[in-house]
C-alpha cells in the first residue's frame, strides 16, 4: 500500500467515451513530504509520516518545527502515519499525484460531516412506526420497541437508537482515477467521498 | 465555484460549441448515437423543445414529439457525447421557458408560432 494526503475541492461530472455520465470528485492532493520514517529499532514498528499543507510557524509549537527541521521543511497542517508503503522512502522525500495512475481504483478515508443528534431514521435507516392513516398521529419517526417484557427484563447493550450521527472516520474503496492533473496536483476521481469541501482527504492504492 | 472545477469542466466548451443555439418552442432534430453490439448508427429525434434544465455540466433539454399518436419526451444532457449533432428547424416564439402545457395539447392546439425576425 502507498498513499498520499489530499484536500477535498467539490464536485462535478464527466462524460465517459461510453457515453455515460459519472459523478466525479476533486482533490487537492500532493505535495506530500515524508516528515518521518519509522523503523523497527527506534519505534518498534515500521511506517512512514507524510504531511501535507502548509501552516505558519508562529502557529507551530516548537517541538514540531524541531520535528519539521528534521525532515527540512517548512511546517504541515496535516500528518498522517502509513504502516506499510511500498517504495522505500527517505526522510524529507516529496510525493505527488504522480504516484497514482489514471484508470487505477483508490480508497478515500475521510471524516464525514456532522450532522447533530439525529433519530433512528436517518441514523440507521429505521422505516418509522406505523402509516400516515388509519387515525395514527405520532410516532411516525419513532424507533417502536426496543425489547421483550420481564424476560430478559432488560435493554440489549448496541441497540440501535437516536444519537449524534455522522463526523465519523469513513472508507469509501474503489474509486477509480479518472483524470490527474500533475501541474496543479489534481486529482479526479470516480464517485463521492465523505466530508466537507476543504476537508482532509487520505487516498490509499 | 472554485476554479480546479472550471478547469475539469472546461473540456465541455468545446463540446458546447458544437451545437447551435436554441432555446425552449424551437423545432430541433437531435441525431442521437446509437450502439448496437459493436455496430454504431445515428438515429434522428425530431421534436419540440419544451424546456432547458441546469446549468453547466448538468444542463439538460427535453424535446417532444407525437410518435404514432402517443407523446414522446426524451431528456438530452446537453454535452452527453451520445449526441452527434443538433439541428435547429423552426424558432418558435413563446411566452415561457418550460412549455408543460403543450403536454395538454394535441394537433391544431398543439402548434408554436414562429418567430419572426
Amino acid at each position: 500500500m502507498s498513499g498520499i494526503i489530499g484536500k477535498k475541492i467539490g464536485m462535478t461530472s464527466l462524460y465517459m467515451e461510453d457515453g455515460r455520465s459519472v459523478a466525479c470528485t476533486l482533490i487537492e492532493a500532493g505535495p506530500c513530504v515524508v516528515t518521518q520514517v519509522k523503523t523497527v529499532e527506534n519505534e518498534g514498528y515500521n511506517a512512514v509520516q507524510i504531511g501535507f499543507g502548509e501552516k505558519k510557524e508562529k502557529h507551530t509549537t516548537k517541538s514540531l518545527l524541531g520535528h519539521f527541521k528534521k525532515a527540512n521543511t517548512t511546517p504541515k497542517k496535516k500528518l498522517v502515519e502509513f504502516r506499510t508503503f511500498e517504495q522505500p522512502l527517505n526522510l524529507g522525500d516529496v510525493l505527488t499525484v504522480e504516484m497514482l495512475e489514471v484508470g487505477t481504483f483508490i480508497d478515500a478515508v475521510g471524516t464525514s460531516k456532522g450532522k447533530g443528534f439525529q433519530g433512528v431514521v436517518k441514523r440507521h435507516g429505521f422505516g418509522g412506526v406505523g402509516g400516515q392513516t388509519h387515525g395514527q398521529h405520532n410516532r411516525g419517526r419513532h424507533p417502536g420497541s426496543i425489547g421483550a417484557c420481564s424476560f430478559p427484563s432488560r435493554v440489549f447493550k448496541g441497540l440501535r437508537m437516536a444519537g449524534r450521527t455522522g463526523g465519523n472516520r469513513v472508507k469509501v474503496q474503489n474509486l477509480e482515477v479518472l483524470r490527474i492533473y500533475p501541474d496543479k496536483n489534481l486529482l479526479v476521481v470516480s464517485g463521492s467521498i465523505p466530508g466537507a469541501k476543504n476537508s482532509y482527504v487520505i487516498i490509499e492504492n | 465555484m472554485s476554479d480546479l472545477i472550471k478547469l475539469v469542466e472546461a473540456e465541455n466548451a468545446a463540446r458546447r460549441a458544437d451545437h447551435p443555439e436554441f432555446a425552449a418552442g424551437d423545432t430541433i432534430n437531435v441525431h442521437v448515437k446509437i450502439r448496437e453490439g459493436n455496430k454504431e448508427r445515428i438515429q434522428v429525434f425530431q421534436g419540440l423543445v419544451i424546456q432547458r434544465k441546469n446549468s453547466g455540466a448538468g444542463e439538460s433539454f427535453t424535446v417532444r414529439k407525437i410518435s404514432n399518436g402517443i407523446g414522446v419526451e426524451r431528456i438530452f444532457p446537453i454535452l452527453s457525447p451520445n449526441i452527434d449533432k443538433i439541428e435547429v428547424l423552426r424558432r418558435g416564439k413563446v411566452r415561457r421557458a418550460r412549455l408543460y402545457y403543450m403536454r395538454g395539447k394535441q394537433g391544431k392546439a398543439a402548434r408554436v408560432k414562429e418567430k419572426k425576425k
